[in-house]
């Protein structure tokens, strides 16, 4: 089962890296956005200082979400997902495999571009590492609640935007802990319950939301 | 190792309309079971239904006469399904692509050998995105020869195949079934499957029940 894993898991990081656009796209939407809120809500360091946490925790939302259509597509239209449900190995460790691929192009490369723009938001920099810290612990979690959605819209015209729809509600507890976190570390508070309960959180989701996605893409196929 | 896989009144139901009902076969080690029937009869469905990639309405199938409802990751490992879709990545060599459907089958073996079989050795280290159509059906026939199962399901393998890829697929299917296993291929082209291979025509199971028919009445087809 490791095998299968780091098998699948390999495959689609190579095919990520050869293609190289994805990351790239991830990357430049999370920086483009976050710059648009200086400019819209005016450079007044204080406003910016008091949004920082939230602007950057939910355009790291966004830009998790714009990737999360492709994780199964591609293999969805070449017929590869036929002979995924085929393989010896349970396809909810594939299914797994193909999440933690997408977080380590998405959510890993989120978590280190965030301090930059966290910089850039004026936030206070006793956040930095617990904006790292939250983000650590919880874009893992947004992988695994999309790969769910991702699955659920296998096959769907204009599946993207139904990804978003189903998918987001969903991100809604993980977004108000994450910022709760950052916030209590810049006003001298403990974060450590509110990273607590992201780990929680990554830890229902790590065994549910493979098993969960992987009913979903045998339904698809019926 | 079993040697008896068959289908018990099977019914498909496609796309708001019955396909094929009361489908029964039977192929044991070592046979061959060509599916022939116009378009539109139901051979591809009854592939995907024999691989479990899709659900019969009615009736199940068996190894040994043992539903394989039970144990389906069982029947998955065993058997080898080659659809009209190739499954290839383009951005990946012809040699990844092929290792890496045979490493999730657990087969360590030499890729290279596979694709001599096929004739695609020297193309090994090339993108796939470069090959022609009748390559990609190649690449997909190695599969075959790649990792064991016993089970072949073959859905219009020769489509897009030249003269000697045929001869090549006929003599995989040839020593595939001199060492026991069971080939099913859904065919329009002549291919030696073996002289003395069954054949099923889809076209004598074609369902006569209609959507709102009393479900009694068509049993009896």
């Amino acid at each position: 089962m490791i095998h299968a894993l780091l098998h699948m898991a390999g495959r689609d990081l190579r095919l990520a890296l050869r293609q190289g656009s994805d990351v790239a796209m991830v990357i430049s939407f999370f920086v483009i956005t976050v710059t648009l809120f200086p400019l819209g809500v005016g450079p007044e360091p204080n406003v910016l200082a008091r949004i920082a946490a939230g602007v950057v925790w939910v355009t790291a939302l966004l830009a998790t979400m714009l990737s999360l259509d492709r994780l199964f597509q591609s293999d969805y239209e070449d017929g590869s997902i036929d002979l995924l449900l085929l393989a010896p190995a349970p396809l909810e460790i594939l299914v797994l495999a193909k999440t933690l691929a997408h977080w380590a192009l998405t959510g890993l490369p989120l978590i280190l571009t965030a301090p930059v723009l966290a910089a850039l938001m004026n936030m206070p920099s006793d956040g930095y590492l617990v904006l790292m810290a939250s983000m650590l612990l919880a874009t893992p979690t947004l992988s695994l609640i999309g790969a769910v959605g991702a699955a659920l819209t296998l096959g769907a015209r204009r599946g993207g935007v139904l990804i978003s729809l189903l998918v987001l509600p969903l991100y809604i507890p993980v977004l108000i802990f994450a910022v709760a976190a950052v916030d209590a570390a810049i006003t001298g508070l403990s974060p450590r319950p509110h990273l607590l309960i992201l780990a929680a959180m990554l830890a229902a989701a790590l065994p549910l939301a493979p098993w969960a996605a992987a009913a979903a893409l045998r339904h698809s196929l019926r | 190792m079993p040697n008896r896989f068959s289908g018990h009144g099977l019914t498909c139901f496609r796309g708001e309309r019955f396909v094929f009902e009361a489908l029964d076969f039977s192929v044991a080690a070592g046979e061959a079971l060509v599916l022939t029937g116009p378009n539109g009869s139901g051979k591809s469905s009854l592939i995907r239904i024999m691989a479990g990639l899709l659900s019969p309405l009615e009736g199940h199938l068996a190894w040994d006469g043992e539903p394989i409802d039970g144990a389906p990751e069982d029947h998955s490992a065993s058997l080898h399904y080659v659809g009209y879709q190739d499954a290839i990545k383009p951005v990946m060599t012809v040699g990844e692509n092929l290792a890496f459907w045979a490493g999730l089958r657990g087969a360590r073996g030499d890729v290279g050998a596979a694709l001599d079989v096929v004739g695609l050795g020297r193309l090994a280290a090339t993108p796939a995105q470069f090959l022609s159509s009748g390559q990609r059906r190649r690449l997909s026939l190695a599969r075959l020869a790649a990792s064991p199962a016993p089970l072949w399901l073959l859905d219009e393998p020769t489509v897009g195949l030249d003269r000697a890829a045929v001869g090549i697929l006929e003599s995989l299917i040839a020593k595939h079934r001199a060492e026991g296993g069971i080939v099913i291929l859904a065919t329009h082209q002549p291919i030696a499957a073996g002289d003395d291979a069954g054949s099923l025509d889809l076209g004598a199971y074609t369902a006569r029940r209609q959507v709102f028919d009393d479900q009694s009445e068509g049993a009896a087809a």
